[in-house]
């Protein structure tokens, strides 16, 4: 068995028009066995920017505390907030230096550039080669699952209303035919006045 | 001691500091996953004025297509680009590095950096971490001694060569190059030898597919990079939606956290008088 589906989850991220949302499901476990039913695996790291680090549960809260500690002194630094692009580029240089021993987890980053407003969407692998598509992207344990209902259910230009539909029904029903992701899941709908978080009802088994 | 005023200056370079603990947890029946590989069918040719470089678009995790137009041509100097095949990782960050130290020495020197420059860089850093780091390139560009096209090993060896193929679908291109190439090819002719060299690979190799990027590096004057030269599968239009209806997810909660503009401040900055950061 994969490390990378030691503990389970999914996340999976889109754009949509003027907006962007990105989804994780809410189960920690051990293999087979749940401990948790509210570990979400999306974090908010600026007011429009969320990454989501599915994979080693451990390795989830390590790069995300070096990540804050990055952004933070960029942020002191430069004195302005971060770009999209820009934290992508960070975390791909901090997965990339681990190249010989990576952090098991693939990241997934979403969000509205603070500038213009663009819709941006982003993951990498473990090594963190970044993959910067104009729809969607997907990780975790059931990206099989998520890539078949992602390409079905997607369509340009939804509005933010409709983006929350199609990211919840395709993260809902890939999970579905996943046993170690599921148990509640958390959307994330980004624009550029607002952030709406929204708990989804899913099945609990 | 670090402190927040004078931090710690982290070593440059690869960090192993994960590494005990993976061998650990692969010892247990834990193996590292997999990253990312091309897959891919990369060539270059020499023609009459010059080079052009060609890849397709696609990355692959195993069997499933993970980018489906990612982008394999990498800058390198305005006189030079460079495909990339293997772990796209290494690829992407191997070129970036390389890119970098290119400039450096374009400055510092005040001249267009040759081509051979880069291949010595390149294979230096690749022979350096003996074949660990994935990365098959075909570097072309042209200098003032005209120009060239290198293919490099993951190893680090070299060849040079007028016209060259790397990745899986380096048979099915090369195939189409035996059969086609010839000395001084004026540009029409280069661009659809490797466009069909291309072609043949993203039909043949299932690591490789969607479309076809060129780069056309000419003696006179800059390169020409054609994002997206053809697109080899274009994908059947949708007959049907299958949106879901508005209300169809049941929502638990629901919390909304506006963003509030604090303040608003528009800095005037007067353009600096700088030299534009071409090589050429």
């Amino acid at each position: 068995m994969s490390i990378l589906a030691y503990n389970g989850g999914a996340v999976v991220a889109m754009k949509g028009q003027d907006c962007v949302a990105i989804a994780s499901d809410k189960r920690y476990g051990i293999q087979a066995q749940t401990i948790s039913t509210n570990f979400p695996k999306v974090y908010q790291i600026g007011p429009t920017l969320f990454v989501g680090l599915p994979g080693l549960a451990t390795d989830t809260q390590t790069v995300f505390q070096r990540l804050k500690f990055r952004m933070n002194l960029y942020e002191l630094k430069e004195n302005r907030i971060m770009k999209p692009k820009t934290f992508s580029a960070m975390l791909s240089n901090l997965l990339y230096e681990k190249r010989f021993g990576p952090y098991f987890i693939e990241p997934v980053v979403a969000g509205l550039d603070p500038y213009d407003h663009q819709p941006y969407v982003c993951n990498m692998d473990l090594i963190g080669c970044p993959n910067e598509p104009e729809d969607f992207v997907v990780s975790g344990t059931c990206t099989e699952q998520l890539y078949g209902m992602c390409e079905a259910l997607w369509e340009p230009n939804l509005k933010p209303d409709e983006l929350f539909e199609t990211i919840s029904q395709a993260l809902v029903n890939a999970a579905d035919r996943d046993a170690i992701s599921g148990w509640g899941a958390v959307v994330y709908i980004i624009e550029k006045d607002k952030i709406t978080e929204k708990h989804v009802k899913t099945r609990m088994d | 001691m670090a402190t927040l005023l004078a931090p710690e200056i982290p070593c440059p370079g690869f960090s192993f500091e994960n590494c005990q603990r993976n061998a650990f947890l692969a010892q247990k029946g834990f193996p590292a996953p997999k990253a990312t590989k091309t897959g891919t069918t990369i060539v270059g040719i020499i023609y009459a004025d010059g080079v052009i470089l060609g890849a397709d678009t696609r990355a692959t995790e195993n069997t499933i297509v993970s980018d489906k137009n990612c982008e394999k041509i990498h800058y390198l100097a305005g006189n030079m680009y460079c495909c990339g095949a293997g772990t796209a990782a290494d690829t992407e960050m191997t070129t970036q590095t390389v890119a970098s130290q290119l400039e450096l020495q374009r400055l510092h020197t005040g001249r267009t950096v040759p081509v051979e420059t880069a291949a010595t860089l390149l294979k230096r850093m690749l022979f350096r971490y003996q074949g660990h780091i994935g990365a098959a390139l075909v570097l072309g560009g042209v200098d003032r001694t005209g120009p060239h096209i290198y293919c490099i090993y993951p190893h680090g060896s070299v060849d040079k060569l007028p016209y060259a193929t790397m990745g899986s679908g380096s048979l099915a291109a090369m195939a189409v190059f035996e059969s086609r190439w010839k000395p001084n090819m004026n540009e029409e002719e280069g661009k659809k030898l490797v466009r069909d060299a291309i072609a043949a690979g993203i039909f043949n190799d299932l690591g490789s597919g969607s479309n076809v990027d060129i780069c056309v590096i000419r003696n006179t004057g800059p390169a020409q990079y054609l994002r997206t030269y053809e697109e080899a599968n274009v994908k059947g239009k949708k007959q049907g939606s299958y949106r879901y209806r508005i209300g169809t997810t049941a929502v638990l909660k629901q919390r909304v956290i506006p963003l509030q503009v604090e303040s608003v401040s528009v800095h005037h900055v007067q353009a600096m008088d700088v030299d534009p950061s071409t090589s050429r």
